[in-house]
């Protein structure tokens, strides 16, 4: 049986906020709602999308799997964000695989339903343009730091900074506060210290980064500024 | 003893996330508070703090040099 979604949920969805009551009880006529279990994939990268859907409850794991089968998560969805806007909005594959990490409820409506709505409720329209101006404006910082490499360097000097004497272990850092140190965000200094792993300057071993070579980390600190 | 994350129980709201996103079962309630279980199935994937809104759950890392 086809759930009924919240209007009060569907005012938080950010392409719906500031609709009036009565115009979101006409969205809401749109709107289906259904549970994906943990585990269960709610869209292939690729695929191209029927719906489009935003996730009510739970976390969902947004990622891409490379050639060789090795994945990377791009981010992880929390309630009330958009999961496949830009296949839906530009009609192409999807750019990532979607997969509920815990039960999740997402809602959806149909492209033809949205296309109603965004003639109906050019306010709407407006909406996702902002949303995706600010989503563009975030690839564009993190573009920068990814390209330019200094985020690299500025994870280095800080591993090397906090790092033990040898005669002990060093500080012990979340990357949530490697990131704050760093000025980026938590997922780029994750992907950071793969990078150094597999150049061989770290390794990352459970709860320790071990700094295998000091001197080539701190070559390569200086080479990324 | 087996290296774990860290959990606030002050900042800890219960919201029963980490326990759906851990792989290894190694966070579960006790008591009505959320506790983490020293277990080795435990591979630091770090993805219990990343869904944790508040912060109370953290994995940190410890730097060190390596032994010549």
């Amino acid at each position: 049986m086809q759930m009924v979604i919240d209007s009060t949920v569907l005012s938080q969805f950010p392409y719906f906020s500031g609709l009036a009551a009565a115009d979101l009880e006409i969205v809401r006529q749109s709107f289906f709602e259904k549970t994906v279990r943990r585990g269960e994939m709610i869209f292939m990268e690729g695929e191209p999308a029927e719906s489009l859907y935003f996730l009510n409850s739970g976390v969902v794991k947004l990622f891409k799997t490379s050639a060789q089968g090795k994945e990377q998560i791009i981010s992880l969805a929390r309630p009330h964000e958009v999961l496949n806007d830009i296949s839906v909005f530009d009609n192409g594959p999807s750019p990532v695989g979607a997969q509920a990490m815990t039960a999740v409820i997402i809602d959806g409506i149909k492209k033809d339903r949205l296309d109603a709505v965004l003639r109906q409720f050019p306010q709407v329209g407006a909406r996702v343009i902002q949303g995706f101006a600010a989503r563009t404006r975030q690839l564009i910082e993190l573009v920068e730091d990814l390209s330019f490499r200094h985020v690299i360097g500025r994870v280095v000097k800080i591993l090397l900074e906090h790092a033990g004497d040898g005669t002990g272990p060093g500080e012990r850092l979340t990357q949530q506060e490697m990131a704050a140190m760093a000025g980026t965000a938590r997922e780029v200094v994750a992907r950071s210290l793969k990078a150094l792993e597999e150049r061989g300057l770290i390794r990352l071993d459970r709860h320790r980064i071990v700094i295998v070579d000091k001197r080539a980390l701190q070559e390569a600190a200086e080479e990324a500024a | 003893m087996t290296q774990m994350p860290k959990i606030d129980p002050e900042q800890c709201n219960l919201c029963g996330l980490c326990i759906e996103v851990c792989k290894c079962g190694a966070i579960i309630i006790v008591q009505d508070k959320v506790t983490v279980i020293e277990t080795e199935e435990c591979h630091w994937c770090t993805i219990c703090e990343a869904v944790c809104p508040t912060g109370a759950l953290t994995c940190p890392f410890e730097i060190i040099l390596e032994e010549s």
